[in-house]
């Protein structure tokens, strides 16, 4: 195309918006409760939702007899979810379902559908691999170099016990919908106001099992309460609250699964359990690596962590991983799917190597970042040293276990971590209109990630205007497609098509405004609220003025699209990270306090360093819950999880956290690069880093996350558990 | 839930009028923390729920030469923050003061603490106080990283109260009213392990409301130390109260009494002979922890506890003594 602008960003030292540290947008509405989530939904027709689920972890579903439920009062709809001869492979599945004019009545009316199962053999322990018989399939090992040979002439070997065990998204907005079915076949309508991680896809995603139109599909959401990987798809209860709707005669109803339901069905990071050998140089280069790992992510098995990880590069491995099916509630991605897993092993693994070879651990991981993929080696070489710099490393770390007297031990720990990022295919449509003001529409969503506001400052950055002139949509699939909010893409795919969108109605405004300036569209740019001719500032008019040569019966508005397959500069992906703890350890009870933790983040252009560090610090505050806290408590006799709750499912408090200390690799070199996202690679490494600081102090590897009084002092006391 | 009758009494007497003798018919509310979630979980169906935070009788803390007087609507806050109690009571103050929840400080009430059903996820979870299912014991087996260390069963869930084990370190008691009159009960004796399925945790009877708790002029020093994990939201995992009643530094009695160790607060005789006419130091404290500890019979997954529970006692007597004489 003849007019195709120049999208690429303005250079650093000429941005005004981009690169400020704007607040928020959204944050007051949601500090005050003035936000909307979709479960907050309340209308004087509304229906509530619930659900009955199975107690057993294998069964088969012999009978179902809603026929109680049905004749309560206040009941409007029951469904059953699984009937007659359905098997179930886990505790917490959906049986059947009821609308109810209240949420009382719905629960009550739950509990008088009769269920008749035929109760099956399970297993929902994974943790001893010896017990899991015919549930294990290995994958076959995987080879490269002679591993052997490379273990005979290692000057060093260590070898140690890792594990890291299947948790929770615990999203404060437990998942669901609500939905209501107006209307028959085609001519049907659906409104739903979900809890999503992808706002766009959600209607083509239920449309085939209600055999309705996806057209006809009208999905609405103001914010989210959480993601992490677990709300891409409508799933079964998204279907469920749209029959329940169709069956009590189109009323809207609200299905949103209650917090034990949440915990054990709607999703889980798998864990990984394993051996490594490490064999190397007294210099501490290593020169052979062997896994022995398995794991579990429910029926189906388990992700298999990508070991080793970042240094690949390592000559000769012999590896071999074994998934595990068990009945427990599937697992979906995590935040940084299967990377926490083999950032706690390999760097757990390294570190032992360290303190097998007397080696300073910040060395070896140096002299090993050879293994490391080549784009990123010298990030991870000066993210070693900055993370040291800042975590005073070379004042505070000292050799394994020698932490002189008295109960409370200070150990230091190293992690890293790497993400791919990049941006999704986002659509974006800018629309200015004669009397000045601006839509800027995406159907997009804001995860946490302070999407609204990353949109707001690339529209303000381009059209030369205060981020206050614009109005924003998201958050609705009437607006122009965007994509899932995951795998760090959401920054990259909205602040492209922002971008594009904006320079594209800028064109359109440019030729009006050539006009009246006397020059040509390609002479002039948008700037501090005026159409000004480049290099000429006095030579201007107002944006209302430009704006008001506008037709009255038209408007401008131009859509703007991320292709991520041809990024153009605008954005990138591949980042690395260096992350290290500061631990202390009371060795009389195990209690593990975090005192410091500092994260130095690769990234790529940011458009708001606050959002950007705000990412980092919930990236990490979520990791420390899960490398000091979580577990899921699978009772091997009943199959069924005793901690689904945030009582016993253990998250740490704004108390447990620590001081973070957030350096974003802001430098010339990675800003050319474009926007990289950042929502995953910062929470990566925490249990890698926190399980060796924990080591170091305490100078025995506690082999297996969360970091807990039973573990840690079992490792002192040289038992396992 | 279950749909429920909500009754608003105003008076003491008015209020245990309307309590019934049979268990599961009536259900007390004061700061609501525990019972609302177990309503929700169908744990407790009462058909009547008796509301008593508008009893002005049950308010306050009355301190006099004789001792102290809690209401039983006073909140563990109140309680921690109150000079008296932090003065000479101190292992009391600890205690609440150790709750990390500033929602359960602010609503949870002492009565409450006292009342409060086990945290044992079995039990929760529908299997009964002694978590059973079809007759089999589920926590010998099964997951009892949290459970008790002492007594040896059939009860294995630990006492969650946090203020049990001072009130019976420092031989408190409790006053129960019911529409026949009311009763005393030394705190020590309020608490039971039950043997079988039909018998509750506490000696309360269900038309019975616990008052008031009246513990006796202090002893000279105390204090309760806790083990948890969490800054945040967590239940101790092991925890000690002592008292010490002393003749110039030496112990002349001692009362040392560990929290979620056992279905009551665990007495430590062992440990209390043998500070008897030492100092209170740092290797006397350990001892003491150790001998607290001699007779514990952990569970499968719960050996852990027993140094906790050690460490808790070593911590709370050389905080009982800290900066004193």
């Amino acid at each position: 195309m003849a007019n195709t602008p120049d999208y690429s960003w303005p250079p650093m030292d000429q941005r005004k918006v981009i690169g400020q540290p704007y607040k928020r947008v959204d944050g007051p509405a949601k500090a005050s409760g003035r936000a909307k989530y979709s479960s907050d939904y309340l209308s004087r027709d509304l229906l509530f939702g619930a659900y009955q689920t199975c107690p057993h972890a294998h069964a088969r579903v012999l009978s179902v007899d809603t026929s109680e439920a049905e004749s309560t009062k206040g009941v409007m709809a029951v469904h059953v979810a699984a009937p007659a001869g359905t098997e179930i492979q886990w505790a917490g599945a959906e049986i059947a379902a009821v609308a109810a004019t209240s949420t009382e009545i719905a629960w009550d009316a739950v509990r008088k559908i009769k269920v008749q199962y035929e109760v099956l053999p399970h297993l929902v322990n994974e943790t001893d691999l010896s017990k899991a018989g015919a549930r294990a399939k290995a994958a076959g090992e995987r080879l490269t170099g002679d591993p052997d040979k490379a273990f005979q002439e290692a000057e060093v070997t260590s070898e140690g016990h890792y594990g890291i065990p299947v948790i929770n998204h615990v999203c404060l907005e437990t998942h669901g919908s609500v939905t209501q079915w107006k209307g028959q076949g085609d001519d049907s309508q659906l409104q739903c106001w979900v809890s999503t991680q992808d706002v766009t896809h959600y209607a083509g995603s239920l449309a085939p099992n209600l055999k309705v139109p996806a057209a006809n599909i009208h999905v609405r959401q103001d914010h989210v309460g959480g993601g992490f990987g677990s709300k891409f798809s409508p799933d079964a209860w998204g279907e469920v609250a749209a029959r329940l709707s169709q069956k009590a005669g189109g009323r809207p109803v609200k299905l949103f699964l209650d917090r034990a339901t949440d915990q054990k069905i709607a999703g889980n990071r798998p864990s990984a359990y394993g051996w490594i050998k490490i064999g190397g140089k007294r210099d501490g280069t290593i020169t052979a690596w062997e896994s022995r790992t398995w794991g579990t992510g429910g029926f189906t098995g388990g992700g298999s962590p990508p070991l080793p990880y970042i240094i690949t590069g390592i000559p000769n491995q012999r590896m071999n991983h074994t998934a595990v099916s068990t009945n427990i509630g599937p697992s979906r991605a995590w935040r940084a799917p299967n990377n926490q897993q083999a950032s706690y092993m390999t760097c757990g693994a390294v570190e032992d190597f360290a303190a097998k070879a007397g080696l300073d651990p910040l060395e070896v991981f140096k002299i090993n970042a050879r293994y490391t993929p080549e784009a990123r080696r010298d990030t991870y070489l000066f993210h070693f040293d900055k993370a040291a710099e800042l975590a005073g490393w070379k004042k505070l770390w000292h050799p394994r276990g020698e932490s002189g007297p008295g109960p409370m031990k200070r150990g230091l720990g190293i992690g890293f971590n790497a993400w791919a990022g990049l941006g999704h295919q986002s659509q974006c449509r800018v629309t200015l209109h004669a009397d000045g003001s601006v839509n800027v529409d995406i159907g997009t969503q804001d995860l946490g990630t302070g999407t609204r506001t990353i949109i707001l400052q690339v529209a303000a950055e381009t059209l030369g205007l205060p981020i206050g002139a614009i109005k924003l949509a998201i958050g609705s699939n009437d607006l122009p497609p965007d994509s899932a909010s995951g795998g760090s893409t959401t920054v990259g795919g909205v602040s492209s098509s922002t971008r594009k969108a904006s320079m594209n109605a800028l064109a359109k405004l440019y030729e009006l405004a050539a006009q009246t300036l006397g020059t040509t569209a390609d002479q002039l740019e948008a700037a501090e609220g005026r159409i000004r001719v480049k290099g000429t500032p006095a030579k201007s008019i107002t944006w209302q003025a430009a704006c008001r040569r506008i037709p009255a019966s038209g408007v401008i508005s131009e859509i703007g699209e991320t292709n991520p397959r041809n990024p153009m500069g605008l954005m990138a992906g591949g980042v690395a990270g260096v992350q290290m703890a500061d631990v202390s350890v009371d060795i009389e009870t195990g209690v593990v306090k975090v005192n410091r933790y500092v994260a130095v983040q690769d990234c790529g252009l940011i458009i708001n360093p606050r959002l950007a560090e705000s990412v980092c610090y919930g990236a990490i505050s979520q990791g420390i819950s899960t490398a000091l806290y979580e577990q899921r408590f699978m009772d091997g006799q009943t199959g069924r999880m005793l901690n689904p709750n945030m009582e016993f499912y253990k998250l740490a408090g704004i108390g447990d956290i620590g001081d973070i200390v957030v350096h974003l690799d802001i430098r010339p070199e990675n800003d050319k690069r474009g926007v990289v996202g950042l929502g995953e690679p910062p929470a990566v490494a925490i249990c890698a880093a926190i399980g060796n600081a924990v080591a170091n102090a305490i100078g025995v590897r506690v082999p297996n996350i969360p970091m807990t009084p039973e573990h840690v002092l079992a490792a002192l006391e040289g038992r396992t558990v | 839930m279950q749909a429920f009758e909500y009754a608003n009494p105003s008076t003491l007497q008015e209020a245990v009028a309307l309590l019934a003798p049979q268990r599961g018919q009536t259900d007390v509310l004061a700061g609501g923390t525990d019972l609302i979630s177990l309503m929700k979980d169908y744990i407790h169906t009462p058909k009547r729920l008796v509301n008593i935070k508008n009893i002005q009788e049950l308010e306050g803390i009355r301190a006099s030469a004789g001792g102290l007087r809690i209401g039983a609507l006073v909140t563990m806050d109140e309680l921690a923050r109150n000079a008296e109690v932090r003065a000479s009571y101190k292992a009391l103050a600890d205690a609440a003061a150790g709750i990390p929840s500033p929602q359960i400080r602010h609503m949870g009430t002492v009565g409450g603490d006292l009342c409060q059903r086990p945290r044992c996820w079995y039990f929760r979870g529908g299997f009964g106080l002694l978590a059973t299912d079809n007759g089999k014991p589920l926590v010998p087996d099964g997951e009892n990283h949290y459970h008790a260390i002492f007594g040896g069963g059939p009860a294995y869930f630990v006492s969650a109260s946090s203020l049990g084990p001072a009130l019976v370190a420092m031989g408190a008691r409790v006053k129960l009213v019911s529409a026949k009159g009311s009763r005393e009960v030394a705190v020590k004796s309020f608490f039971v392990a039950p043997k079988d399925e039909n018998t509750r945790e506490i000696v309360l009877r269900p038309d019975e409301i616990l008052s008031e708790i009246l513990v006796p002029a202090p002893a000279v020093h105390s204090a309760t130390y806790e083990v948890r994990q969490k800054e945040a939201l967590d239940w101790p995992l092991a925890a000690a109260s002592v008292a010490l009643t002393m003749k110039g530094s030496v112990v002349a009695g001692a009362k040392v009494v560990m929290g979620h160790v056992a279905p009551i607060p665990w007495e430590a005789a062992a440990a209390e002979k043998a500070l008897a006419g030492k100092t209170i130091t740092a290797a006397s404290a350990e001892a003491a922890g150790k001998a607290a500890v001699e007779d514990a019979q952990p569970l499968s997954r719960n050996a852990y506890k027993v140094q906790l529970a050690s460490v808790a006692v070593k911590r709370a007597l050389l905080e009982a003594v800290k900066g004193k004489a």
